[in-house]
Protein backbone atom coordinates (compact mmCIF):
# COMPACT_ATOMS: atom_id res chain seq x y z
CA UNK A 1 0.00 0.00 0.00
CA UNK A 2 1.56 3.59 -1.06
CA UNK A 3 2.28 6.23 1.22
CA UNK A 4 0.57 9.90 1.08
CA UNK A 5 2.98 12.76 1.25
CA UNK A 6 2.24 13.74 4.41
CA UNK A 7 2.76 9.75 6.20
CA UNK A 8 5.99 10.10 4.26
CA UNK A 9 7.44 12.91 5.66
CA UNK A 10 6.21 11.79 9.01
CA UNK A 11 7.58 8.31 8.92
CA UNK A 12 11.27 9.94 7.60
CA UNK A 13 11.24 12.27 10.66
CA UNK A 14 10.76 9.23 12.72
CA UNK A 15 12.88 6.94 11.10
CA UNK A 16 10.13 4.22 10.01
CA UNK A 17 9.85 2.59 6.61
CA UNK A 18 5.77 3.70 6.32
CA UNK A 19 3.22 4.84 8.99
CA UNK A 20 -0.62 4.55 9.09
CA UNK A 21 -3.10 7.24 9.88
CA UNK A 22 -3.66 6.82 13.58
CA UNK A 23 -0.17 5.85 14.44
CA UNK A 24 1.85 7.72 17.20
CA UNK A 25 5.25 8.41 16.48
CA UNK A 26 7.79 10.51 17.83
CA UNK A 27 9.66 12.92 15.00
CA UNK A 28 12.69 14.45 14.53
CA UNK A 29 11.87 18.20 14.20
CA UNK A 30 13.52 20.47 11.18
CA UNK A 31 12.51 23.65 12.45
CA UNK A 32 10.69 25.31 15.25
CA UNK A 33 9.29 28.99 15.14
CA UNK A 34 7.79 31.03 17.95
CA UNK A 35 6.41 34.61 17.96
CA UNK A 36 5.95 37.54 20.06
CA UNK A 37 2.84 36.60 21.60
CA UNK A 38 3.10 32.44 21.91
CA UNK A 39 7.03 33.01 22.43
CA UNK A 40 6.98 34.42 25.98
CA UNK A 41 4.80 31.69 27.72
CA UNK A 42 6.97 28.96 26.19
CA UNK A 43 10.38 30.57 27.02
CA UNK A 44 8.94 30.10 30.74
CA UNK A 45 8.44 26.68 29.92
CA UNK A 46 11.58 25.89 28.85
CA UNK A 47 12.94 27.27 31.36
CA UNK A 48 11.08 25.21 33.63
CA UNK A 49 12.14 22.22 32.08
CA UNK A 50 15.54 22.93 33.16
CA UNK A 51 16.59 23.05 29.63
CA UNK A 52 20.50 24.56 29.36
CA UNK A 53 19.84 25.54 25.31
CA UNK A 54 17.71 25.04 22.69
CA UNK A 55 18.61 21.57 20.84
CA UNK A 56 19.71 23.84 17.80
CA UNK A 57 20.23 27.49 17.30
CA UNK A 58 19.95 27.31 13.65
CA UNK A 59 16.44 25.61 14.23
CA UNK A 60 14.82 27.77 16.29
CA UNK A 61 13.05 30.91 14.68
CA UNK A 62 11.74 33.92 16.83
CA UNK A 63 10.04 36.30 15.31
CA UNK A 64 8.46 39.71 16.56
CA UNK A 65 5.54 40.60 14.19
CA UNK A 66 2.58 40.54 16.33
CA UNK A 67 3.00 43.63 18.38
CA UNK A 68 6.34 44.57 16.97
CA UNK A 69 6.70 47.39 16.48
CA UNK A 70 5.71 47.42 20.23
CA UNK A 71 2.01 49.41 20.22
CA UNK A 72 2.11 49.90 24.15
CA UNK A 73 4.55 49.14 26.92
CA UNK A 74 3.53 45.40 28.08
CA UNK A 75 3.95 45.01 24.21
CA UNK A 76 7.46 46.66 24.39
CA UNK A 77 8.10 44.12 27.49
CA UNK A 78 7.13 41.34 25.45
CA UNK A 79 9.11 41.74 22.21
CA UNK A 80 12.19 42.05 24.81
CA UNK A 81 11.64 38.68 26.56
CA UNK A 82 11.80 37.32 22.94
CA UNK A 83 14.58 39.30 21.59
CA UNK A 84 16.77 37.80 24.78
CA UNK A 85 15.94 34.88 24.45
CA UNK A 86 16.90 34.68 20.89
CA UNK A 87 19.95 36.61 21.77
CA UNK A 88 21.03 34.13 24.98
CA UNK A 89 20.31 31.16 23.34
CA UNK A 90 22.59 32.46 20.44
CA UNK A 91 19.31 32.08 17.72
CA UNK A 92 20.66 32.40 14.20
CA UNK A 93 17.14 34.01 13.15
CA UNK A 94 15.30 36.15 15.03
CA UNK A 95 13.66 39.01 13.22
CA UNK A 96 12.09 42.41 14.65
CA UNK A 97 11.17 44.83 12.46
CA UNK A 98 13.91 47.84 12.39
CA UNK A 99 16.65 45.14 12.61
CA UNK A 100 17.41 43.96 9.39
CA UNK A 101 14.92 41.37 7.41
CA UNK A 102 11.82 41.27 9.27
CA UNK A 103 8.44 40.70 8.47
CA UNK A 104 5.06 38.46 9.56
CA UNK A 105 6.56 34.87 10.24
CA UNK A 106 4.43 32.40 7.67
CA UNK A 107 5.46 35.15 4.91
CA UNK A 108 9.21 35.42 6.19
CA UNK A 109 10.62 32.20 6.65
CA UNK A 110 9.76 30.69 2.79
CA UNK A 111 11.58 34.03 1.78
CA UNK A 112 14.54 33.39 3.43
CA UNK A 113 14.65 29.95 2.77
CA UNK A 114 13.90 28.61 6.16
CA UNK A 115 11.09 25.94 4.79
CA UNK A 116 12.58 23.14 2.78
CA UNK A 117 10.27 20.20 0.84
CA UNK A 118 10.03 17.18 3.17
CA UNK A 119 10.73 18.50 6.12
CA UNK A 120 8.98 18.71 9.70
CA UNK A 121 8.46 22.03 10.95
CA UNK A 122 6.29 23.12 14.27
CA UNK A 123 4.79 26.87 15.29
CA UNK A 124 3.30 28.86 18.05
CA UNK A 125 0.89 29.33 15.81
CA UNK A 126 -2.30 27.51 14.07
CA UNK A 127 -1.46 29.43 10.57
CA UNK A 128 1.78 27.49 10.80
CA UNK A 129 0.23 24.93 7.97
CA UNK A 130 1.55 27.90 5.51
CA UNK A 131 4.45 26.15 4.65
CA UNK A 132 2.88 23.11 3.29
CA UNK A 133 2.94 25.14 -0.07
CA UNK A 134 6.72 23.86 -0.30
CA UNK A 135 5.75 20.35 0.45
CA UNK A 136 6.70 20.30 4.22
CA UNK A 137 4.95 19.37 7.24
CA UNK A 138 4.02 21.69 9.54
CA UNK A 139 1.58 22.27 11.84
CA UNK A 140 0.65 24.55 14.58
CA UNK A 141 0.89 23.54 18.79
CA UNK A 142 0.73 25.14 22.17
CA UNK A 143 3.58 27.68 24.03
CA UNK A 144 4.13 24.18 26.09
CA UNK A 145 4.55 21.59 23.00
CA UNK A 146 6.84 24.41 20.90
CA UNK A 147 8.91 24.61 24.81
CA UNK A 148 9.87 20.96 24.10
CA UNK A 149 10.37 21.08 20.79
CA UNK A 150 13.15 23.83 21.05
CA UNK A 151 14.46 21.59 24.07
CA UNK A 152 14.63 18.23 22.39
CA UNK A 153 14.53 19.05 18.76
CA UNK A 154 11.63 16.16 18.64
CA UNK A 155 7.75 16.17 19.32
CA UNK A 156 5.45 13.19 19.17
CA UNK A 157 2.57 13.28 16.69
CA UNK A 158 -0.18 11.24 15.44
CA UNK A 159 -0.68 10.45 12.13
CA UNK A 160 -3.26 12.33 10.27
CA UNK A 161 -5.83 10.69 7.71
CA UNK A 162 -4.82 12.82 4.22
CA UNK A 163 -8.00 14.81 2.43
CA UNK A 164 -7.04 14.69 -1.05
CA UNK A 165 -8.59 18.00 -2.80
CA UNK A 166 -8.22 17.65 -6.48
CA UNK A 167 -9.00 21.01 -8.60
CA UNK A 168 -9.29 21.07 -12.40
CA UNK A 169 -10.36 23.69 -14.50
CA UNK A 170 -8.67 27.34 -15.86
CA UNK A 171 -9.19 29.83 -13.16
CA UNK A 172 -10.81 33.09 -14.84
CA UNK A 173 -9.54 36.49 -14.08
CA UNK A 174 -9.50 37.93 -10.62
CA UNK A 175 -10.03 34.49 -9.48
CA UNK A 176 -7.08 33.01 -6.83
CA UNK A 177 -5.33 30.83 -4.41
CA UNK A 178 -7.77 32.98 -1.67
CA UNK A 179 -10.74 32.05 -3.83
CA UNK A 180 -10.05 28.76 -3.91
CA UNK A 181 -9.56 28.23 -0.50
CA UNK A 182 -12.82 29.83 0.58
CA UNK A 183 -14.83 27.80 -1.68
CA UNK A 184 -13.05 25.31 -0.28
CA UNK A 185 -14.21 26.16 3.00
CA UNK A 186 -17.54 26.99 2.32
CA UNK A 187 -17.74 22.89 0.85
CA UNK A 188 -16.23 21.49 3.71
CA UNK A 189 -17.18 23.60 6.83
CA UNK A 190 -14.83 24.64 9.78
CA UNK A 191 -15.00 21.05 10.76
CA UNK A 192 -14.59 19.56 7.58
CA UNK A 193 -11.09 18.30 7.73
CA UNK A 194 -10.86 18.33 11.51
CA UNK A 195 -7.47 16.43 12.24
CA UNK A 196 -6.67 15.72 8.73
CA UNK A 197 -3.77 16.81 6.29
CA UNK A 198 -5.61 18.57 3.39
CA UNK A 199 -3.18 17.78 0.54
CA UNK A 200 -4.40 19.99 -2.35
CA UNK A 201 -3.61 18.71 -5.67
CA UNK A 202 -4.57 18.41 -9.33
CA UNK A 203 -3.96 20.76 -12.90
CA UNK A 204 -5.06 23.87 -11.31
CA UNK A 205 -2.72 23.19 -8.76
CA UNK A 206 -0.32 22.73 -10.57
CA UNK A 207 -0.78 25.88 -12.70
CA UNK A 208 -0.62 28.08 -9.32
CA UNK A 209 1.59 30.43 -8.19
CA UNK A 210 3.22 29.83 -5.05
CA UNK A 211 2.22 32.60 -3.23
CA UNK A 212 -1.49 31.76 -4.15
CA UNK A 213 -0.44 27.74 -2.51
CA UNK A 214 0.54 29.78 0.56
CA UNK A 215 -2.83 31.23 0.96
CA UNK A 216 -4.68 28.07 0.32
CA UNK A 217 -1.98 25.77 2.97
CA UNK A 218 -2.72 29.13 5.14
CA UNK A 219 -6.40 28.38 5.69
CA UNK A 220 -6.13 24.97 5.68
CA UNK A 221 -6.47 25.37 9.36
CA UNK A 222 -9.71 27.18 9.07
CA UNK A 223 -11.32 23.26 7.83
CA UNK A 224 -10.05 22.27 10.86
CA UNK A 225 -6.72 20.40 9.35
CA UNK A 226 -3.51 19.34 10.98
CA UNK A 227 -2.12 20.80 8.08
CA UNK A 228 -2.46 21.43 4.40
CA UNK A 229 0.29 20.05 1.57
CA UNK A 230 1.07 20.47 -2.39
CA UNK A 231 3.74 18.12 -3.55
CA UNK A 232 6.80 20.15 -4.96
CA UNK A 233 7.20 20.57 -8.40
CA UNK A 234 8.79 22.70 -10.82
CA UNK A 235 6.93 25.95 -9.23
CA UNK A 236 8.59 24.69 -5.95
CA UNK A 237 12.25 24.49 -7.26
CA UNK A 238 11.43 27.86 -9.27
CA UNK A 239 10.73 29.54 -5.50
CA UNK A 240 13.69 27.69 -3.78
CA UNK A 241 16.49 28.68 -6.16
CA UNK A 242 18.17 31.24 -4.69
CA UNK A 243 17.06 31.02 -1.60
CA UNK A 244 18.35 27.89 -0.03
CA UNK A 245 21.50 25.92 -1.44
CA UNK A 246 20.55 23.28 1.15
CA UNK A 247 19.51 19.91 -0.03
CA UNK A 248 15.93 18.43 0.13
CA UNK A 249 13.84 15.44 -1.23
CA UNK A 250 10.43 16.42 -2.84
CA UNK A 251 8.39 13.59 -1.99
CA UNK A 252 5.62 12.85 -3.57
CA UNK A 253 2.35 10.70 -3.06
CA UNK A 254 2.17 6.72 -4.14
CA UNK A 255 -0.34 6.81 -6.75
CA UNK A 256 -1.52 3.92 -5.05
CA UNK A 257 -1.75 6.10 -1.46
CA UNK A 258 -4.94 5.99 0.74
CA UNK A 259 -7.08 8.62 1.30
CA UNK A 260 -10.13 9.33 3.57
CA UNK A 261 -12.05 10.91 1.02
CA UNK A 262 -11.36 12.53 -2.47
CA UNK A 263 -12.89 15.73 -3.44
CA UNK A 264 -13.48 16.93 -6.72
CA UNK A 265 -13.07 20.90 -7.29
CA UNK A 266 -14.40 21.90 -11.08
CA UNK A 267 -12.68 25.32 -11.29
CA UNK A 268 -13.58 26.48 -14.25
CA UNK A 269 -16.58 29.77 -14.30
CA UNK A 270 -15.18 30.07 -10.39
CA UNK A 271 -16.10 33.74 -8.93
CA UNK A 272 -14.39 35.80 -6.53
CA UNK A 273 -15.41 34.75 -3.11
CA UNK A 274 -16.55 36.47 -0.08
CA UNK A 275 -16.81 34.97 3.59
CA UNK A 276 -19.47 36.95 5.57
CA UNK A 277 -19.09 37.30 9.20
CA UNK A 278 -18.62 35.50 11.64
CA UNK A 279 -17.10 32.44 10.24
CA UNK A 280 -14.40 31.54 7.00
CA UNK A 281 -16.86 29.41 6.09
CA UNK A 282 -19.94 31.38 5.55
CA UNK A 283 -18.98 31.77 1.68
CA UNK A 284 -20.95 33.43 -0.98
CA UNK A 285 -19.69 34.99 -4.36
CA UNK A 286 -18.52 38.78 -4.57
CA UNK A 287 -20.92 39.20 -7.40
CA UNK A 288 -24.06 38.08 -4.69
CA UNK A 289 -22.64 40.03 -1.60
CA UNK A 290 -25.51 42.78 -2.22
CA UNK A 291 -24.87 46.47 -0.59
CA UNK A 292 -22.72 45.84 1.44
CA UNK A 293 -21.14 49.09 2.24
CA UNK A 294 -17.83 49.17 3.98
CA UNK A 295 -15.53 51.57 6.26
CA UNK A 296 -12.42 50.10 5.97
CA UNK A 297 -9.87 48.23 3.54
CA UNK A 298 -7.14 45.96 4.97
CA UNK A 299 -4.62 44.55 2.29
CA UNK A 300 -1.96 42.38 4.19
CA UNK A 301 -1.09 39.55 6.38
CA UNK A 302 0.24 35.91 6.00
CA UNK A 303 -2.20 35.01 3.97
CA UNK A 304 -2.23 37.71 1.04
CA UNK A 305 0.32 40.36 2.13
CA UNK A 306 2.68 39.16 -0.71
CA UNK A 307 4.10 41.09 -3.59
CA UNK A 308 1.76 39.41 -6.12
CA UNK A 309 -1.31 40.28 -3.70
CA UNK A 310 0.16 43.80 -3.70
CA UNK A 311 0.68 43.98 -7.33
CA UNK A 312 -3.11 43.15 -8.48
CA UNK A 313 -4.54 46.01 -5.77
CA UNK A 314 -2.05 48.31 -7.16
CA UNK A 315 -3.16 47.32 -11.04
CA UNK A 316 -7.10 47.70 -9.88
CA UNK A 317 -6.14 51.28 -7.22
CA UNK A 318 -4.25 52.83 -9.85
CA UNK A 319 -5.64 55.95 -11.91
CA UNK A 320 -8.51 55.39 -9.39
CA UNK A 321 -9.53 56.90 -6.32
CA UNK A 322 -10.89 55.17 -2.57
CA UNK A 323 -14.80 56.02 -2.18
CA UNK A 324 -15.17 59.01 -0.02
CA UNK A 325 -15.41 57.66 4.17
CA UNK A 326 -13.77 54.58 3.48
CA UNK A 327 -9.99 53.73 5.41
CA UNK A 328 -7.24 51.77 3.19
CA UNK A 329 -4.65 50.29 5.04
CA UNK A 330 -1.83 48.49 3.03
CA UNK A 331 0.91 46.19 4.44
CA UNK A 332 3.45 44.13 2.84
CA UNK A 333 4.27 41.51 4.55
CA UNK A 334 8.12 41.47 4.83
CA UNK A 335 10.98 43.89 4.59
CA UNK A 336 12.16 42.63 0.91
CA UNK A 337 8.35 42.34 -0.33
CA UNK A 338 8.35 45.95 1.50
CA UNK A 339 11.35 47.12 -0.49
CA UNK A 340 10.48 45.58 -4.13
CA UNK A 341 6.84 46.84 -4.20
CA UNK A 342 8.95 49.99 -3.28
CA UNK A 343 11.29 49.86 -6.09
CA UNK A 344 7.94 48.52 -8.50
CA UNK A 345 6.22 51.90 -7.97
CA UNK A 346 2.98 49.58 -5.54
CA UNK A 347 3.57 51.58 -2.41
CA UNK A 348 3.62 55.34 -4.28
CA UNK A 349 0.03 53.98 -5.29
CA UNK A 350 -0.98 52.59 -2.40
CA UNK A 351 -0.23 56.10 -0.58
CA UNK A 352 -1.40 57.87 -3.81
CA UNK A 353 -4.85 57.03 -3.30
CA UNK A 354 -4.95 58.28 0.47
CA UNK A 355 -3.62 54.81 1.98
CA UNK A 356 -1.89 54.05 4.86
CA UNK A 357 1.25 51.58 4.53
CA UNK A 358 2.78 50.30 7.36
CA UNK A 359 6.17 48.58 8.22
CA UNK A 360 5.42 44.37 7.83
CA UNK A 361 3.35 43.56 10.72
CA UNK A 362 0.37 41.30 11.81
CA UNK A 363 -1.16 44.25 13.49
CA UNK A 364 -5.02 44.57 12.35
CA UNK A 365 -5.09 41.11 11.28
CA UNK A 366 -5.98 39.74 14.88
CA UNK A 367 -7.04 42.96 16.21
CA UNK A 368 -3.81 44.33 17.71
CA UNK A 369 -2.82 47.31 16.33
CA UNK A 370 -2.51 49.18 13.51
CA UNK A 371 -5.71 50.01 12.43
CA UNK A 372 -8.64 48.56 14.60
CA UNK A 373 -12.24 48.57 13.92
CA UNK A 374 -14.81 50.77 15.85
CA UNK A 375 -18.37 49.49 16.83
CA UNK A 376 -20.67 48.66 14.03
CA UNK A 377 -17.58 49.14 11.45
CA UNK A 378 -16.68 46.65 8.53
CA UNK A 379 -14.34 45.94 6.66
CA UNK A 380 -12.99 44.03 3.76
CA UNK A 381 -10.03 42.27 4.77
CA UNK A 382 -7.34 40.25 2.82
CA UNK A 383 -6.40 37.94 6.25
CA UNK A 384 -8.11 34.82 7.22
CA UNK A 385 -10.37 34.78 10.46
CA UNK A 386 -13.53 36.84 10.51
CA UNK A 387 -14.78 35.58 13.94
CA UNK A 388 -16.50 38.06 16.40
CA UNK A 389 -14.22 40.33 17.73
CA UNK A 390 -11.26 39.96 15.47
CA UNK A 391 -10.21 43.06 13.79
CA UNK A 392 -11.20 45.24 16.78
CA UNK A 393 -14.75 46.05 18.59
CA UNK A 394 -16.85 42.59 19.22
CA UNK A 395 -19.91 44.71 17.21
CA UNK A 396 -17.54 45.11 14.12
CA UNK A 397 -17.73 42.76 10.85
CA UNK A 398 -15.23 41.31 8.93
CA UNK A 399 -15.41 39.92 5.38
CA UNK A 400 -12.69 38.05 4.16
CA UNK A 401 -11.54 38.15 0.36
CA UNK A 402 -8.80 38.27 -2.06
CA UNK A 403 -6.96 41.42 -2.26
CA UNK A 404 -8.33 41.88 -5.91
CA UNK A 405 -11.81 41.90 -4.38
CA UNK A 406 -10.25 43.97 -1.24
CA UNK A 407 -8.98 46.88 -3.65
CA UNK A 408 -12.16 46.93 -6.14
CA UNK A 409 -13.97 47.12 -2.55
CA UNK A 410 -12.03 50.25 -1.65
CA UNK A 411 -12.61 52.10 -4.93
CA UNK A 412 -16.59 51.53 -4.82
CA UNK A 413 -17.48 51.94 -1.15
CA UNK A 414 -18.97 48.06 -0.72
CA UNK A 415 -18.68 44.74 -1.60
CA UNK A 416 -17.57 44.68 -5.42
CA UNK A 417 -16.53 42.66 -7.85
CA UNK A 418 -13.20 43.47 -9.28
CA UNK A 419 -14.83 43.55 -13.08
CA UNK A 420 -17.17 46.20 -11.47
CA UNK A 421 -13.68 48.58 -11.55
CA UNK A 422 -11.75 47.19 -14.34
CA UNK A 423 -12.73 46.32 -17.25
CA UNK B 1 1.13 3.19 35.03
CA UNK B 2 -0.32 1.74 37.20
CA UNK B 3 -4.54 0.80 37.32
CA UNK B 4 -6.93 3.52 37.62
CA UNK B 5 -10.67 2.84 39.31
CA UNK B 6 -13.00 4.53 39.72
CA UNK B 7 -16.82 5.61 39.44
CA UNK B 8 -18.17 6.57 35.55
CA UNK B 9 -20.08 9.86 35.05
CA UNK B 10 -21.03 10.24 31.46
CA UNK B 11 -20.89 13.80 29.22
CA UNK B 12 -22.34 13.85 25.48
CA UNK B 13 -20.90 14.68 21.74
CA UNK B 14 -19.16 17.60 21.31
CA UNK B 15 -18.59 18.72 24.69
CA UNK B 16 -16.53 22.08 23.96
CA UNK B 17 -13.97 23.75 26.32
CA UNK B 18 -15.92 26.57 27.43
CA UNK B 19 -18.43 23.58 28.88
CA UNK B 20 -15.29 21.92 30.76
CA UNK B 21 -14.31 25.59 31.92
CA UNK B 22 -15.77 29.19 31.05
CA UNK B 23 -14.17 31.71 29.64
CA UNK B 24 -14.73 33.85 32.72
CA UNK B 25 -12.87 31.91 34.84
CA UNK B 26 -9.64 31.66 32.29
CA UNK B 27 -7.84 34.67 34.18
CA UNK B 28 -7.44 31.85 37.00
CA UNK B 29 -4.20 30.26 37.30
CA UNK B 30 -4.43 28.33 40.18
CA UNK B 31 -5.10 24.75 39.78
CA UNK B 32 -7.98 24.44 42.81
CA UNK B 33 -9.72 27.06 41.88
CA UNK B 34 -9.83 26.22 38.10
CA UNK B 35 -11.15 22.46 39.43
CA UNK B 36 -14.09 23.83 41.53
CA UNK B 37 -15.67 25.54 38.42
CA UNK B 38 -15.11 22.36 36.02
CA UNK B 39 -18.17 21.38 34.12
CA UNK B 40 -20.25 24.50 36.96
CA UNK B 41 -22.65 25.23 34.09
CA UNK B 42 -22.99 22.35 31.81
CA UNK B 43 -23.28 19.26 34.35
CA UNK B 44 -23.63 20.55 37.37
CA UNK B 45 -24.54 17.04 38.91
CA UNK B 46 -21.23 15.73 37.74
CA UNK B 47 -19.30 19.19 39.05
CA UNK B 48 -20.76 18.32 42.44
CA UNK B 49 -20.90 14.53 42.62
CA UNK B 50 -17.36 13.74 41.51
CA UNK B 51 -14.96 12.29 43.66
CA UNK B 52 -11.01 11.77 43.19
CA UNK B 53 -10.43 9.13 40.83
CA UNK B 54 -12.91 9.13 38.88
CA UNK B 55 -13.61 8.35 34.94
CA UNK B 56 -15.09 10.97 32.55
CA UNK B 57 -16.93 8.84 29.69
CA UNK B 58 -17.63 11.13 26.13
CA UNK B 59 -19.21 10.87 23.03
CA UNK B 60 -17.66 12.26 19.90
CA UNK B 61 -15.60 14.90 19.62
CA UNK B 62 -14.70 15.94 22.89
CA UNK B 63 -12.38 18.76 24.28
CA UNK B 64 -13.44 20.35 20.84
CA UNK B 65 -13.34 24.68 20.11
CA UNK B 66 -10.70 26.57 22.11
CA UNK B 67 -7.36 25.38 22.63
CA UNK B 68 -6.90 26.61 26.26
CA UNK B 69 -4.79 24.31 28.36
CA UNK B 70 -7.27 25.69 31.00
CA UNK B 71 -9.72 22.98 30.65
CA UNK B 72 -6.82 19.93 31.13
CA UNK B 73 -5.90 21.60 34.16
CA UNK B 74 -9.58 21.89 35.61
CA UNK B 75 -9.95 18.47 34.74
CA UNK B 76 -7.22 17.09 36.68
CA UNK B 77 -7.96 19.46 39.89
CA UNK B 78 -11.42 17.68 39.93
CA UNK B 79 -9.93 14.81 40.31
CA UNK B 80 -10.75 13.24 36.75
CA UNK B 81 -8.24 9.60 36.45
CA UNK B 82 -9.29 9.17 32.53
CA UNK B 83 -11.58 10.22 29.91
CA UNK B 84 -12.76 7.43 28.03
CA UNK B 85 -14.55 8.78 24.73
CA UNK B 86 -15.53 7.96 21.37
CA UNK B 87 -12.92 10.75 19.57
CA UNK B 88 -11.23 13.29 21.02
CA UNK B 89 -10.79 16.89 19.43
CA UNK B 90 -6.76 17.36 17.75
CA UNK B 91 -5.51 20.01 20.02
CA UNK B 92 -7.51 18.72 23.30
CA UNK B 93 -5.38 15.26 22.86
CA UNK B 94 -2.44 16.74 22.72
CA UNK B 95 -2.84 19.01 25.82
CA UNK B 96 -3.74 16.30 28.07
CA UNK B 97 -0.90 14.19 27.15
CA UNK B 98 1.31 17.07 27.94
CA UNK B 99 -0.30 17.71 30.90
CA UNK B 100 -0.49 14.40 32.26
CA UNK B 101 -4.02 13.45 31.53
CA UNK B 102 -4.83 10.51 30.07
CA UNK B 103 -7.26 10.21 26.89
CA UNK B 104 -8.79 6.81 25.82
CA UNK B 105 -10.10 6.33 22.43
CA UNK B 106 -12.20 3.39 22.99
CA UNK B 107 -15.99 3.52 21.46
CA UNK B 108 -17.77 0.44 22.67
CA UNK B 109 -16.34 1.28 26.19
CA UNK B 110 -18.57 4.28 25.56
CA UNK B 111 -21.08 1.85 24.76
CA UNK B 112 -20.95 -0.32 27.49
CA UNK B 113 -20.74 1.50 30.50
CA UNK B 114 -23.54 3.92 32.31
CA UNK B 115 -23.69 6.47 34.84
CA UNK B 116 -22.36 4.88 38.65
CA UNK B 117 -20.89 2.15 36.66
CA UNK B 118 -17.58 1.56 38.65
CA UNK B 119 -14.35 0.88 36.40
CA UNK B 120 -10.85 -0.26 36.26
CA UNK B 121 -8.47 0.94 33.50
CA UNK B 122 -5.09 -0.83 32.88
CA UNK B 123 -3.68 1.83 30.53
CA UNK B 124 -0.68 -0.62 29.89
CA UNK B 125 -2.42 -3.28 28.93
CA UNK B 126 -5.48 -1.66 27.47
CA UNK B 127 -8.28 -3.08 28.98
CA UNK B 128 -11.05 -1.15 30.43
CA UNK B 129 -13.18 -3.36 32.80
CA UNK B 130 -16.96 -2.79 33.51
CA UNK B 131 -16.87 -4.12 37.13
CA UNK B 132 -20.47 -3.63 37.96
CA UNK B 133 -21.53 -5.17 34.64
CA UNK B 134 -18.53 -7.48 34.64
CA UNK B 135 -17.32 -6.68 31.20
CA UNK B 136 -14.04 -6.34 29.48
CA UNK B 137 -13.04 -3.59 26.66
CA UNK B 138 -10.08 -3.06 25.03
CA UNK B 139 -7.99 -0.42 23.23
CA UNK B 140 -4.78 0.25 21.92
CA UNK B 141 -2.42 1.36 24.81
CA UNK B 142 -0.64 4.95 23.81
CA UNK B 143 2.64 4.12 22.85
CA UNK B 144 5.31 3.57 25.66
CA UNK B 145 6.96 7.20 25.37
CA UNK B 146 3.42 9.19 25.61
CA UNK B 147 2.52 6.55 28.39
CA UNK B 148 5.88 7.97 29.94
CA UNK B 149 4.81 11.34 29.97
CA UNK B 150 1.44 11.19 31.74
CA UNK B 151 3.92 8.77 34.21
CA UNK B 152 5.85 11.81 34.59
CA UNK B 153 3.05 14.11 35.85
CA UNK B 154 3.30 16.34 32.44
CA UNK B 155 5.70 17.05 29.69
CA UNK B 156 7.45 19.87 31.32
CA UNK B 157 8.75 17.32 34.31
CA UNK B 158 8.95 14.74 31.61
CA UNK B 159 11.53 16.76 29.32
CA UNK B 160 13.10 17.99 32.78
CA UNK B 161 13.63 14.28 33.70
CA UNK B 162 14.85 13.65 30.09
CA UNK B 163 17.27 16.56 29.81
CA UNK B 164 18.94 15.69 33.37
CA UNK B 165 19.33 12.12 32.34
CA UNK B 166 20.73 13.69 28.96
CA UNK B 167 23.37 15.72 30.93
CA UNK B 168 23.66 13.01 33.48
CA UNK B 169 24.82 10.73 30.78
CA UNK B 170 27.39 13.10 29.50
CA UNK B 171 28.88 13.52 32.86
CA UNK B 172 29.92 9.84 33.10
CA UNK B 173 31.19 9.83 29.81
Amino acid sequence: MGLTITEKILARAAGLEAVAPGDIVRVKVDLVMGHDVTLPLGILEFERMGAAGVFDPEKVVAVSDHFAPASNNAAADRIKMVRDFARAQGLVHYFEPGCGQSGVCHALLPEEGLVLPGTVILGADSHTTTYGALGAFATGMGSTDIAAAMALGETWLRVPESLRLNYHGKLGRWVTGKDLILHTLGRLGVAGALYEAMEFCGPTIDDLAMSDRFTMCNMAVEAGAKNGIIAPGTKTEEYLLGRTSRPYEALRSDHDARYAATLEFACEGLQPQVAFPFSPDNVRPAREAGEVTIDAVFIGSCTNGRLEDLRVAAEILRGRQVARGVRLIVIPATQKIYLQAMKEGLLEVFAGVGGAVSTPTCGPCFGGHMGLLATGERAVSTTNRNFVGRMGHPESEVYLASPAVAAASAVVGRIAHPGEVVD
Amino acid sequence: MSTLRGKAWQVGDNVDTDQIIAGRYLSLTDPEELGRHCFEGAYPELAEGFAQGDVIVAGENFGCGSSREHAVVALKAMGVSCIVASSFARIFFRNCINLGLLPLDCPSAVEGIEVGDEVCIDPVAGKIENISKGVVFDFKPLPPFLQEIIAAGDLTAYVRRQLSGARGAEVRR
